[in-house]
């Protein structure tokens, strides 16, 4: 049976992991290798690196980065931010990575999605997706959620799966940061209307949001950062827990 | 040990370059005919649409060379799909080494399965000292059904191949190089065979 994935997610900034990791057994904490490697041996079942930085050597050193994960990680990987062409891609890929992840730029310019798939195939292609509930209504934002655009989330799904996305990961800006649990009724609501995998993302906090988003947002695989980085949850406990509740998980 | 990765300029070869060096070898990539044919393990990879990668392989001869081989060859996602008769994708012939025709996962389910799912019924050296029921990680929409050269089932929608072999040619539809320890093992027991 197809197990739901647990994805743990990276912020790197010139090559290196921002935000707190919390995590003793570390030579150096912002080393995304070393701590990808301790998520990988804790039985995360596939990395996010979210490239933040903004400098002109962003492309070399993510490039770079990139052939140090796949070099010593043995699970799949996927990279995302601020990637927006075909060559940002091919660049990606050929150094190992497994997948990439487009954002602001798809929503900029949708073709992008059919030229990638094209290229490189659906299977390697995800699509973020940053949306807030705004008077009932699910919109789409840009720049980290930053900005709103009057584009609904489930058109958007829908377009994004019929020019050929392999995957969608959605993040709920009403909920992300908050540690209260996932969206889970508009997860459900876009796992029901699309026929691609979803990732559900935005505010995990602890191991029951986990279990209703597979449960009652019907979310394929749950990506979180912080609860992650400061040890709030270990991934080899949750997964045992949510193999408790009857979801299949890798052990 | 020389061991040639096919380079057709299809998938993500380096993935699968980092995983036999973790396990103490070094892979070449090539194109060439004689290396390829000289070298003691092939490795047929790919990841894309199957009927241009049909083309890229029609384009430099190699398919004419892959079905000749006579050292072990592990085709890995595409390129044991490839390896069948047929694909359903692109409505392509391969270069049926594998007496099986390449169809879509039914609509029943998410396509493309994306995920860790299980093997068993596990018939072959190639999965010497893995248990049944072990995860190995996947990435397709397009599957081969059970024959009589399924040595690794999985089920999704249906119950398929996830591993085929006929004489010395392996093909195996899951990622080894990127389904963690159990992968690697796979690959070792790959290099191993005799």
């Amino acid at each position: 049976m197809l197990t739901k994935r647990i994805i743990p997610c990276l912020d790197i900034k010139d090559g290196r992991t921002v935000k707190g990791v919390n995590f003793v057994d570390l030579r150096d904490a912002g080393d995304p290798v070393e701590l990808a490697s301790v998520y990988a041996k804790e039985g995360a079942d596939e990395l996010v690196f979210l490239d933040i930085s903004a400098t002109e050597e962003k492309r070399k050193t993510l490039a770079e980065l990139v052939y140090h994960v796949a070099e010593n990680i043995n699970i799949p990987f996927t990279v995302g931010g601020g990637i927006s062409s075909v060559e940002d891609v091919a660049v990606l890929l050929k150094n190992g990575a497994d997948k990439v992840s487009i954002n602001s730029s798809a929503v900029k310019r949708p073709e992008l999605i059919n030229e990638l798939v094209a290229k490189f195939g659906s299977q390697c292609i995800v699509v973020a997706i940053d949306a807030k509930q705004v008077n009932g209504h699910w919109k789409v934002h840009l720049v980290g959620g930053k900005v709103p655009t009057e584009i609904d989330l489930f058109e958007w799904a829908l377009e994004v799966e019929r020019r050929g996305a392999g995957e969608i990961l959605f993040t709920s800006m009403n909920h992300d940061g908050t540690k209260n649990g996932f969206a889970n009724s508009a997860l459900a609501q876009l796992s029901e209307l699309v026929n691609i995998p979803i990732i559900a993302s935005g505010g995990a906090g602890k191991v029951k949001h986990f279990t209703d988003t597979f449960k009652d947002g019907k979310a394929d695989a749950a990506l979180a950062a912080s609860v992650f980085h400061f040890k709030e949850i270990e991934i080899n406990y949750l997964k045992e827990q949510l193999k408790k509740e009857g979801i299949p998980v890798r052990l | 040990m020389n061991i040639v990765i096919i380079d057709y300029g299809a998938g993500n070869i380096q993935s699968i370059k980092f995983a036999i060096r973790r396990l103490g070898f070094e892979a070449v990539l090539s194109h060439d005919v004689e290396e390829i044919k000289n070298a003691d393990r092939v490795i047929f990879p790919g990841v894309g649409e199957a009927s241009s990668a049909m083309e890229k392989l029609r384009a430099s001869g190699l398919d004419q060379l892959i079905p000749n081989l006579k050292q072990p060859v592990l085709g890995i996602c595409l390129g044991m799909q490839l390896m069948c008769n047929s694909s359903e994708e692109g409505k392509t012939k391969g270069l049926a080494i594998f007496d099986l025709d390449v169809v879509k996962f039914p609509k029943s389910e998410k396509v493309p399965q994306i995920g860790w799912n299980q093997i068993s019924g596990l018939g072959s050296k190639l999965f010497n000292k893995i248990p049944d029921r072990s995860h190995i990680y996947l990435v397709h929409s397009f599957y081969a059904p059970l024959g009589k050269e399924t040595i690794a089932i999985s089920e999704y929608a249906v119950s398929y191949s996830a591993a085929l072999r006929k004489d010395n040619f392996y093909g195996v539809q899951f990622h080894p190089e990127k389904s963690s320890d159990v992968g690697s093992e796979i690959l070792k027991n790959f290099l191993s065979l005799c």
